[in-house]
């Protein structure tokens, strides 16, 4: 868990002081994704920057599962906290197997272990380990050098992942698929990670929780749907735009607006599909009632829009 | 800011020195031909002893000159030192701009003829380029890797150790290379405080009009500098990993 406690980052500078966060108060549960989004200069990359103490704070404090991280050494602190930047960082002097094992390497790991670790990691990203363990960064595309930036956040298995636009520089078909691999692996290994984001999109689709910045302060923080229903102000709305009830059938599903019985025939989905694929559905059939199946194609309940509309309407 | 960068283009490793080995065989045999071969030998006892003491004066002078050029240069470089580093970079370069003979009559003037300050002297040329090439190599060392390392949990001393150095390793290699040919090239002159060395050979020869004498300084000082140079060439190549090693991405 995360916790920041009016956390504050002023900056001194020739035209006096500018506080880049003012008074940032958020709880991240143990196990979510949380991403910071805001327009540039809102102050959402100093907050994950003063996490991991690579900005000292002004005031306020940061709590990473229960401990004040004022009285931790910061160089001892980021070895227990994964880090991932746009610009992926990776050194050019060092091999694919190296760059993963650098935590590791500090920790006293031993080297078989560390080895054997980013073997397990690379596989884990889809990528052949005796293919890539000793290749250097100049020599992989900019989707896997992303994924090995990730693998190498990993490495020492730290609790909390800090990720400033970590795949920003990726393009968009392959950011797609890497947004996708991570969330996969996000399932099965839990991490508290805090995710810096511009892009609506890529938050909605990530988040458990997303924190919305301006100017330095934090104008809402709330599940996705939420943030989507119910803005918080103007400048909540105008930033996830006015499309924002198509962005929220991204992450309902199915499961939770299908009754039971009722089953003809016509188009079906599945009960993992998410409501984007049951508006297409009713678009493109001209129906209002759609059948939902099983992973065998026995129908297990109907959709219907006044169920969608229900579900909709009740944030 | 100018950095020496002679030896960046990539090149194979091997090739220049057989085209020089081709060139110095047909010189041999022209020489031999000609007699002055013969005239040569004459001095084989002289050109063995001031051929050991000019390369103690190269060899003494240029590890001194390493040692403390990378350590000035790492010193330079470090955050702390940002407020100074580029007034002292401004004074090295105006170092460098003195012309080696003038270096060396300058610090006859204070420490007196000898191999003492034929070897100061010498160091002294050779350090300005190393500070320079290690300051600048290492601050080129993109923001982002430090970011990273910092972000990491890498403590100064291990960024420094695993990131910068390894980053900026080729150009330190650059000037240091540099800095050894200048070094191997302006020995010789320590003669003229005193320091001995095949510079002996070379001046008297061109004072007593003596073409033997004077080529048995010169040629060995030549192919010193080509195997000081061979051996640089060949640190660099091996010794900067390959990832950054523009020599070495095929």
């Amino acid at each position: 868990m995360i916790r920041l406690d009016a956390l504050t980052k002023v900056f001194a500078t020739g035209h006096g002081d500018v506080a880049s966060v003012s008074g940032v108060t958020l709880e991240v549960p143990a196990g979510a994704m949380c991403v910071l989004l805001g327009p540039s200069g809102c102050g959402k990359t100093t907050t994950l920057r003063m996490i991991n103490r690579l900005v000292t704070p002004t005031s306020g404090k940061v709590h990473i599962g229960g401990r004040d991280t004022d009285t931790v050494d910061p160089v001892e602190l980021r070895r227990t906290i994964g880090y991932v930047i746009q610009q992926i960082g990776l050194f050019p002097n060092m091999t694919v197997a190296q760059n993963i094992g650098v935590v590791p390497k500090l920790l006293n790991w031993d080297a078989a272990r560390t080895r054997k670790r980013a073997e397990e990691l690379l596989s884990m990203l889809a990528m052949e380990p005796a293919e890539f363990m000793d290749r250097y960064p100049g020599e992989l595309s900019g989707g896997q050098a992303q994924r090995v930036g990730v693998a190498r956040a990993l490495a020492a298995d730290p609790p909390v992942l800090l990720m400033d636009e970590p795949f920003g520089a990726v393009d968009p078909v392959n950011r797609e698929v890497i947004q996708d691999e991570f969330l996969r692996m996000q399932k099965s290994l839990r991490k508290t990670v805090l995710f810096v984001s511009h892009d609506i999109d890529e938050a909605v689709k990530m988040a458990d929780c997303i924190a919305i910045f301006r100017a330095g302060r934090l104008e809402q923080f709330a599940p996705p749907d939420e943030l989507l229903a119910k803005p918080a102000n103007e400048f909540v709305a105008s930033f996830v735009g006015r499309d924002r009830t198509l962005k929220r059938l991204r992450r309902i599903a199915v499961s939770e607006v299908v009754r039971p019985g009722g089953a003809n025939s016509g188009p079906t989905v599945r009960a993992s599909d998410d409501l984007r694929r049951v508006a297409t559905l009713f678009l493109e059939h001209g129906v209002d009632t759609l059948t939902c199946v099983d992973e065998q194609g026995t129908p297990v309940g109907t959709v219907t829009r006044d169920a969608v509309a229900a579900r909709l309407g009740e944030r | 800011m100018r950095v020496f960068a002679t030896s960046m283009v990539p090149q194979r490793s091997l090739l220049p020195y057989a085209v020089l080995g081709s060139i110095a065989l047909v010189m041999v045999w022209a020489l031999i031909a000609s007699g002055v071969w013969s005239d040569m030998l004459k001095y084989r006892k002289d050109i063995a002893y001031l051929t050991k003491q000019h390369l103690v004066l190269v060899s003494v002078s240029g590890s001194l000159a390493i040692a403390s050029g990378v350590l000035i240069g790492i010193w330079l470089s470090r955050p702390w030192m940002a407020r100074y580093a580029e007034a002292a970079i401004q004074v090295v370069n105006m170092g460098t701009a003195i012309p080696t003979l003038g270096k060396l009559a300058l610090i006859m003037t204070v420490l007196g003829i000898g191999a003492r300050s034929a070897i100061v002297g010498l160091w002294i040329a050779t350090l300005l380029p190393i500070i320079r090439n290690t300051y600048v190599g290492l601050r080129s060392v993109s923001p982002t890797l430090i970011d990273a390392a910092q972000g990491m949990g890498m403590s100064p001393g291990v960024m420094l150790r695993r990131v910068e150095l390894p980053n900026a390793l080729f150009v330190i290699f650059a000037g240091v290379r540099t800095a050894m040919a200048i070094n191997v090239g302006t020995a010789p002159i320590a003669f003229l405080i005193g320091g001995g060395g095949l510079g002996e050979l070379i001046f008297t020869g061109i004072d007593l009009q003596e073409f033997g004498m004077m080529l048995a300084g010169a040629i060995p000082t030549a192919l010193l500098a080509v195997a000081v140079d061979f051996l640089f060439g060949q640190a660099q190549y091996w010794l900067v990993p390959r990832g950054v090693n523009p020599l070495r991405n095929s």
